[in-house]
């Protein structure tokens, strides 16, 4: 049924990871891409590797769910794997057929490539996998605050999205009965040329979006009612405090760094 | 305390200026628990959105606890002591997790957090949704979401709340939830309730009713003074409750009871006093006559089978570890000519059974016959019985979509290929099958009333001249007059337009009045089918599936068990009426 779906793809358990305050885990990402970038020798890979794997172990979640969040660009992995592989005219030629060449150089490139994708794509869905939607939309909203000074409607654009989340599984259930009442009518989605499918398409959408309108409109009044007068002097009954495994994170931070420009300077 | 003054109100919309409330005087105590009555477009909601600056007054004054609040000044600290409550839970709801709904309303209101913290325990602990609060709202039933909204208004600490038909979308167990809930607030904690309704089992339970028609206040009372007026109160489109209208059709019968009678009980007790004395009285006491009881066999006219489903199984995600049985071996026969009252509380799989009648759900095992004719292979057949069944959903209104309703009419019967004359007069017939006037139908949809709309919708299916017609709670947000309108529809379409109807609902006076087949679903099984006396003279079982039986029969229960020789099968307030005004001498036939 579709009211059992799972907002976006959190796993939910507990570990270190999840406790972690969702501001720390945002900019551990944005840190973590940044030095996969920086890094580019087989050394300073291994140590993000060891480290990635350190942080899959302690978020306690299944190493399947890790890496079905991989299958979605599997193409564009072994496509860009088979462009560096293929196609860079440095280094010594290893095999060569036609215009395909593999060099000494490709391999590496394309080894690092795939290495490097590989960890971005676990790296960012570990802080989706540990931080439920809600409190990434908090996490987000408080990372943006200090922007409301240059304009920004940072908790105007957190409401949204909160909104949005709650509304989705709402509006997939709406939209199955819809369906299903139209089908009844003898409506038929299958069959006919692009053009008369999307046209099969209108007893859906109309009453969708009327819907969505309506429901819009009360949620509106409801908030009213219940004094929403947008983010000025709101508080918030979720803290957001940084605790140990914040600190914890930080050292973690520093010590990875630590290692990097070590490798760097040594090699 | 609350009190509007000469209070008027208009909305400007396409067709001029709609005067709603028309120099409205009301006035409310504080403490007080009033129900609010009247027919769609009575005034009531307009009315309820002025005790919190939703809408201010276009002429006269209201002052709420001592607050105008015509004044912008006013108006949070007018929301923070008048909290309201709507009809769809869902659309009331803001966070994805409970406990932050509920403290959706502090956070505006800028409280600190331990004391929001504390506040919103307290709140759910009220309403009883404490080890809810980590949970996704989708994820639970109406009437729990309807007390979390309440539990979001409660954490504000208001001095009122006003609820705007909190049940219409629920089913009886939520319904009962809530109502409880409020009652309970009003008594413990003092708050005032304004409630609007159209539940007269839910407004007998308050401590003051009001009824309005036109915008103005038309009656003003105890429940026990308002409801015995049953012929103003029928005059202006409302109910009575079942127990009212026995002693009012016994009174009429020249059985001369003089109580005001609201409750099931009170009306078995006084009936059996009355028993009693007529008993003592005449001497010649009829010798404990014995009392044929009826035969609480179908009447076995032969009708040929129209449908039949043997042994049909549906289980929702299948092979997953969420696997739900929906459905457990059901079999079913329905005859040519039936009128099925379908009922079963939320999750017993009626509407999984609906849909796989419709050819919407393909079972997993089992077999579905129509009129002698297999389908061993559901989903290629599907178009077929989608042809020959049509199912309208709860609140088929939400479904229309074309820029005429004469068009969205046509849907259906397009796609079955019909056109031309033979179209037109299809959905001009089906128009005036459900009481759509013909000048309606060249407008939008979505310009018409709500009960026109609902007739749309219907019509919308209607057209497609089905077999079997399955309607899904199709009265559920209508007032009385309008349920009573579209029931004594089906039973005109029933027959020459549609040999064969299902009717899913969970209104038990409804069924009784207008079905004569009941079948009931318990934890996806087929537990009863039969006649309405057989199904609903099983009361003490129906219960046990948290189902219920019409008042009605309630009292005729209670009255046998106190000695008086009544039948058993009887389920309408007429028909009681008769055979108690001939027990203890009235007149028959009033």
């Amino acid at each position: 049924m579709l009211r059992d779906i799972t907002l976006g793809q959190y796993y939910n358990t507990s570990s270190p990871l999840h406790r972690m305050d969702p501001r720390t885990k945002i900019l551990w990402v944005i840190y973590y891409m940044v030095l996969l970038f920086v890094a580019n020798s087989v050394w300073e890979y291994l140590i993000i590797a060891l480290f990635t794997a350190a942080i899959v172990k302690i978020s306690n979640v299944p190493l399947s769910f890790i890496t079905r969040g991989l299958r979605p660009i599997a193409m564009l992995m072994m496509f860009t794997v088979a462009l560096n592989l293929f196609m860079n005219p440095m280094g010594n030629t290893l095999w060569q057929w036609g215009f395909l060449r593999i060099t000494d150089t490709g391999v590496i490139t394309a080894a690092k490539m795939a290495v490097r994708l590989v960890m971005l794509i676990i790296g960012s869905s570990l802080l989706t996998l540990t931080t439920s939607p809600i409190v990434l939309t908090g996490g987000i909203e408080r990372l943006l605050a200090p922007f409301r000074k240059f304009g920004l409607p940072s908790h105007e654009i957190a409401m949204m999205m909160s909104i949005a989340l709650r509304f989705i599984p709402t509006l997939m259930e709406e939209t199955d009965k819809i369906i299903k009442a139209q089908t009844s009518r003898g409506a038929d989605f299958e069959s006919g040329g692009v053009i008369r499918r999307v046209r099969a398409m209108v007893p859906i959408l109309v009453p969708l979006f009327v819907g969505a309108f309506r429901r819009a409109d009360e949620l509106a009044v409801a908030m009213e009612c219940r004094c929403y007068r947008g983010g000025g002097g709101r508080t918030s009954l979720r803290e957001f405090a940084f605790e140990q495994v914040d600190f914890l994170a930080l050292v973690w931070a520093v010590v990875l760094l630590a290692a990097i420009v070590a490798v760097k300077v040594v090699l | 305390m609350i009190k509007t003054e000469n209070l008027s109100f208009a909305y400007s919309g396409d067709e001029g200026v709609i005067k709603v409330l028309n120099q409205l005087n009301i006035e409310i105590q504080t403490g007080e628990f009033v129900a609010v009555l009247g027919h769609n477009g009575s005034g009531k909601s307009t009315f309820a959105k002025q005790l919190n600056a939703i809408l201010t007054p276009g002429e006269g004054k209201v002052t709420v606890f001592g607050i105008d609040t015509s004044l912008e000044e006013n108006v949070y600290e007018l929301r923070k002591n008048v909290g309201m409550v709507f009809q769809n839970p869902d659309n009331q709801i803001v966070a994805t997790i409970v406990e932050e709904d509920v403290a959706f309303g502090l956070e505006n209101l800028g409280v600190p957090r331990e004391e929001m913290r504390r506040r919103v325990d307290e709140a759910l602990k009220t309403v009883r949704m404490y080890d809810y609060r980590h949970h996704a709202p989708h994820l639970l039933s109406g009437g729990q979401k309807q007390r979390v909204a309440i539990a979001g208004i409660l954490a504000m600490e208001p001095k009122c709340i006003v609820l705007d038909e909190p049940t219409a979308m629920l089913d009886p167990i939520g319904r009962d939830e809530v109502l409880e809930t409020i009652s309970r607030l009003n008594k413990e904690k003092g708050i005032t309730i304004v409630l609007i309704t159209h539940y007269m089992d839910e407004a007998v339970k308050a401590g003051r009713c009001i009824v309005m028609d036109k915008g103005q206040v038309v009656m003003d009372g105890e429940p026990t003074e308002i409801f015995p007026r049953v012929e103003e109160l029928r005059a202006l489109g409302l109910d009575v409750p079942q127990a009212t209208e026995l002693i009012y059709e016994l009174k009429k019968r020249g059985v001369n009871i003089g109580a005001n009678i609201l409750q099931s009980d009170d009306c078995i007790k006084v009936i059996k006093k009355f028993y009693d004395i007529i008993k003592s009285q005449s001497f010649m006491a009829r010798k404990n006559k014995k009392v044929t009881r009826a035969s609480i066999l179908p009447e076995q006219t032969i009708k040929p089978t129209l449908f039949k489903l043997k042994n049909i199984n549906y289980t929702y995600n299948k092979d997953e570890p969420s696997a739900r049985v929906a459905l457990k071996d059901v079999s079913l026969q329905l005859r040519d000519g039936d009128f099925v009252g379908l009922i079963g509380h939320t999750g017993s799989g009626k509407s999984t059974l609906m849909q796989v009648l419709a050819g919407l759900l393909p079972p997993i095992g089992g077999e579905l016959v129509i009129d002698g004719q297999g389908f061993p292979d559901y989903k290629s057949a599907a178009r077929e019985i989608r042809r020959r069944v049509g199912l309208v959903f709860q609140y088929p209104e939400h479904q229309l979509f074309e820029e005429t309703v004469y068009k969205d009419i046509a849907f259906g019967p397009t796609n079955q290929g019909l056109s031309g004359n033979e179209l037109d007069e299809r959905v001009r017939e089906a128009a005036k099958r459900v009481n759509l006037p013909d000048e309606l139908l060249e407008k939008s949809p979505f310009d018409l009333s709500g009960g026109q709309k609902r007739r749309a919708a219907i019509a919308g299916v209607v057209a497609m001249k089905p077999e079997l017609l399955i309607l899904d709670e199709p009265t559920a947000g209508l007032d009385p007059e309008g349920r009573d309108e579209l029931l004594a529809m089906l039973k005109d379409l029933h027959g020459d337009w549609c040999k064969t109807i299902v009717l899913v609902s969970h209104s038990m006076e409804d069924i009784a009045k207008t079905v004569n087949t009941v079948a009931v679903m318990n934890r996806g099984s087929l537990v009863m089918l039969g006649s309405v006396a057989e199904v609903f003279s099983r009361g003490e079982e129906l219960r046990e599936m948290g189902l219920n039986t019409p008042q009605i029969s309630r009292i005729i229960d209670g009255l046998i068990a106190a000695g008086l020789p009544l039948r058993r099968d009887i389920f309408t307030v007429e028909a009681a009426a008769e055979a108690i005004a001939g027990l203890i001498g009235g007149r028959k036939n009033a």
